[in-house]
C-alpha cells in the first residue's frame, strides 16, 4: 500500500505581518508548525503503515525553509518527503496550488492520498477537494475514522453537522482528516537523528506533470484586491463595582435594550 | 471566457432529508441584495428527490426563480453527483455569482465544483459587496481572524463564494411573493459514483443549534468547571437563553463542539451575547462580535473582550451569575 500525505507548514503566531504594496503575507520571522490538521492526517497514515505495512510519501508546497515540517514527518515515521519549491509555484491560490500538488503526484504511486481538512493559516479546506477533482479521483472529506480492508476498500466515518456519515469506497481515493480524529504521535529519539540524515527531495516545474499557466500567481482565479486589519469596534462601558452591583446595571442595561421586560 | 454573457446570483440550496437548511435563506437574502445591485435575478439551485413542493419556500425567502433538480441520484448529498448536475447547470445558464453554505456539504462541494468549471472560490467570506465595476468584492477573515482580505475573481465565471451559516440575515418570509420554478434534467455518468453512502446517523447534540438562539450565554476558562456550568445553563432557563463557550472549555472536554463559538467553531449573531469568563482572544472574538449586544464578565480589566462589549464588568463571574440568576427570577 502506497500513501500520500499533503502537509502544510503554517505560521503559529497571531502576530501576522502583511505587505502593504502586495497585500501578500510576510512570513519571514513567523515561528511555523505542522498544519494540525495535516498532522491528523500524517498519524492516519502511520497507522495504516503500521497495521498494512504501508509507505508513507510525505510531500508539500512552500519555500525552501518548509523543510523542517517534512524532517519533522519523516520523524514521525514517513518514509519518503517531497518539497515542491520553485518561484513559478509562488503567490498561489487554492486552484494553483492545487494543480502544482497534483502535478507532483501524476509522478508518484499511490493507493491512498491523504490532506488536512484545513489549513489554520487560511482556513479554506479547498485543496484536498481541488487535488481529488484534478487526478479524477473520489473524495471523503471531514474524515474522523478509516477502515482499510487491506485490498481496496475503504469504510470511513465523516463528520456532519447533524452526526456522521458512514460510506464506503472501493479503490483509490483522497481523504481529508479532522484533527480530532488522531491524535499525532511523537518523533522518536531515532527518527529525529535520522531524519536530519535523510533528504527532502527537491522538485521544482520541471520535476511536475503540469501546465505551466496553471501555476503561481498567473493560475489564480482568485487575487487579493486588499488586505487589512480589523478596526476595532468602538468599546462600550466597563464598570469596576461588586457584584450586588454589577447585577443592577446589567439588569437595567436589558431592560433598556428591550432584551428583558 | 465572454464575463459579459455571465448573469443573475445563484445560490445552491441545501436540503437534508428534504429540508431546506436555514442557511441557504440567509445566502437567498444576500443574494437579493447583489441582485438587486446589478439589477439581475436571484435564482436557487434546489437539488434533490420528490422536494419540488417546497420550491415556494425559496421564492417566499427572495428567489426570483427555483431551477429543481429532481433525480434519485440526488437524494442525499454525495459529492460526485451534485458536482456533476451543478456543473452542467452552470454551464448552461452562465450564472455571474454562485454563493454556497460553508457547511460540511458546501465545503466539499464548493472545491470540486470551482476545480471542474476551473473558477475561483473564496471561503468562507463574511462580507460580499458589488463594486462600482460590477465585480464580486469577497471579504474573508484570514489567519484565526487576525487579518482580513478582499478577494476578486477578475478573469473566471463565475464568482463563487461559500459563507458560513448565521453570518448573513434572511428576508422576513412573505408567502405571496411571486416567482418563477423550473425544472433542469441533469445528465449523469453514473461510472464515476464511487462513494457510497453507507449510513446517515444523527447524534442529539444539544437541543438546538447556537447560530439560531436569540440569546446566547457563553463560558469560557472563567467558568471553568462542569458545576459552574450547570449555575450557566440555570440562568440561561431562567432567560430562555442558550449555552456555548469558548474553545478553552471544549478543549477541555466540559462542554461539546457543536456549542463552540468562534473561528474553528461557530460563528454567531443573536441578540445578546454574553462572553462570561471569556477573555476575547481574537479567534473567539471572530465568531461573535456581530452580536447585537454583548456583555462581558471578566476579572481582569485588561481582557480584549472589554473591547467590543457594549457593557462591561470587572468582577468574578461566579459570584455574580447566580445573584443575576436570583433576581431575573424574582423579577419574572
Amino acid at each position: 500500500m502506497k500513501i500520500i500525505v499533503c502537509i502544510k507548514q503554517v505560521p503559529d503566531t497571531t502576530e501576522i505581518k502583511i505587505n502593504p504594496a502586495t497585500g501578500t503575507l510576510i512570513r519571514e520571522g513567523v515561528p511555523s508548525i505542522m498544519n494540525p490538521d495535516d498532522k491528523g492526517g500524517l498519524e492516519l497514515a502511520l497507522e495504516l503503515k503500521d497495521k498494512h505495512n504501508a509507505q508513507v510519501t510525505v510531500i508539500s508546497m512552500g519555500p525552501p525553509q518548509a523543510d523542517t515540517v517534512l524532517r519533522e514527518a519523516l520523524a514521525m515515521g514517513a518514509d519518503r518527503a517531497i518539497l515542491l519549491t520553485d518561484r513559478k509555484f509562488a503567490g498561489a491560490d487554492t486552484l494553483a496550488t492545487s494543480n502544482a500538488l497534483a502535478g507532483a503526484i501524476r509522478k508518484l504511486e499511490y493507493d491512498l492520498i491523504i490532506s488536512g481538512r484545513q489549513a489554520i493559516d487560511g482556513d479554506t479546506a479547498q485543496v484536498g477537494p481541488q487535488i481529488a477533482e484534478l487526478l479524477d479521483l473520489p473524495q471523503v472529506s471531514y474524515l474522523e475514522d478509516l477502515e482499510y480492508d487491506g485490498k481496496n476498500k475503504f469504510t470511513i466515518r465523516k463528520q456532519t453537522e447533524e452526526g456522521y456519515e458512514m460510506v464506503e469506497v472501493d479503490g483509490k481515493l483522497l481523504v481529508t482528516v479532522l484533527a480530532s480524529g488522531y491524535k499525532a504521535r511523537y518523533m522518536s529519539v531515532k527518527g529525529i537523528v535520522d531524519a536530519y540524515n535523510r533528504e527532502v527531495e527537491l522538485w521544482g516545474f520541471d520535476n511536475i506533470e503540469v501546465e505551466e499557466q496553471k501555476l503561481g500567481l498567473g493560475g489564480s482565479p482568485t487575487q487579493v484586491k486588499k488586505a487589512f486589519s480589523k478596526s476595532a469596534k468602538a468599546a462600550g462601558e466597563v464598570y469596576e463595582v461588586d457584584a450586588e452591583e454589577a447585577v443592577g446595571i446589567i439588569i437595567s442595561k436589558l431592560k433598556e435594550k428591550f432584551i428583558i421586560k | 471566457m465572454e464575463i459579459a454573457q455571465y448573469k443573475d446570483v445563484y445560490v445552491f440550496v441545501e436540503q437534508r432529508d428534504g429540508e431546506i437548511q436555514s442557511v441557504s435563506y440567509e445566502l437567498i437574502g444576500k443574494a437579493r441584495e447583489l441582485a438587486d445591485q446589478l439589477n439581475e435575478k436571484v435564482v436557487a439551485i434546489f437539488a434533490g428527490h420528490q422536494i419540488a413542493n417546497k420550491a415556494n419556500e425559496l421564492i417566499a425567502y427572495g428567489a426570483d426563480c427555483v431551477i429543481c433538480m429532481d433525480a434519485p441520484e440526488l437524494k442525499d448529498y454525495l459529492t460526485e453527483p451534485y458536482t456533476q448536475a451543478i456543473t452542467q447547470l452552470i454551464n448552461e445558464k452562465k450564472p455571474s455569482i454562485v454563493l454556497i453554505g460553508a457547511t460540511t456539504i458546501g465545503r466539499d462541494l464548493g472545491p470540486r465544483l470551482s476545480a471542474r468549471l476551473i473558477t475561483g472560490l473564496t471561503a468562507d467570506c463574511t462580507k460580499l459587496e458589488i463594486s462600482e465595476t460590477r465585480e464580486l468584492l469577497m471579504t474573508r477573515p484570514a489567519f484565526g481572524g487576525n487579518l482580513m482580505a478582499t478577494i476578486i475573481c477578475p478573469k473566471h465565471r463565475p464568482q463563487m463564494s461559500t459563507v458560513r451559516p448565521g453570518v448573513m440575515r434572511k428576508m422576513e418570509r412573505d408567502a405571496i411573493r411571486k416567482g418563477e420554478v423550473e425544472t433542469f434534467v441533469p445528465k449523469f455518468d453514473a461510472s464515476k459514483f464511487r462513494v457510497k453512502l453507507l449510513k446517515k446517523v444523527k447524534e442529539d447534540k444539544g437541543k438546538i443549534d447556537i447560530t439560531e438562539a436569540k440569546i446566547l450565554i457563553s463560558g469560557g476558562r472563567g467558568v471553568g468547571t462542569k458545576e459552574n456550568f450547570e449555575k450557566l445553563q440555570e440562568l440561561a432557563d431562567v432567560l430562555g437563553a442558550e449555552i456555548s463557550s469558548s474553545r478553552a472549555m471544549v478543549d477541555a472536554g466540559i462542554m461539546p463542539h457543536d456549542r463552540q463559538v468562534g473561528q474553528t467553531g461557530k460563528t454567531v449573531r443573536p441578540d445578546l451575547y454574553c462572553a462570561f469568563g471569556i477573555s476575547g482572544a481574537i479567534q473567539h472574538v471572530a465568531g461573535m462580535e456581530e452580536s447585537e449586544y454583548i456583555v462581558a464578565i471578566n476579572k481582569d480589566k485588561f481582557s480584549p473582550i472589554f473591547q467590543i462589549a457594549d457593557l462591561g464588568i470587572v468582577g468574578d463571574v461566579n459570584k455574580i451569575v447566580p445573584l443575576l440568576k436570583e433576581r431575573l427570577r424574582i423579577t419574572n
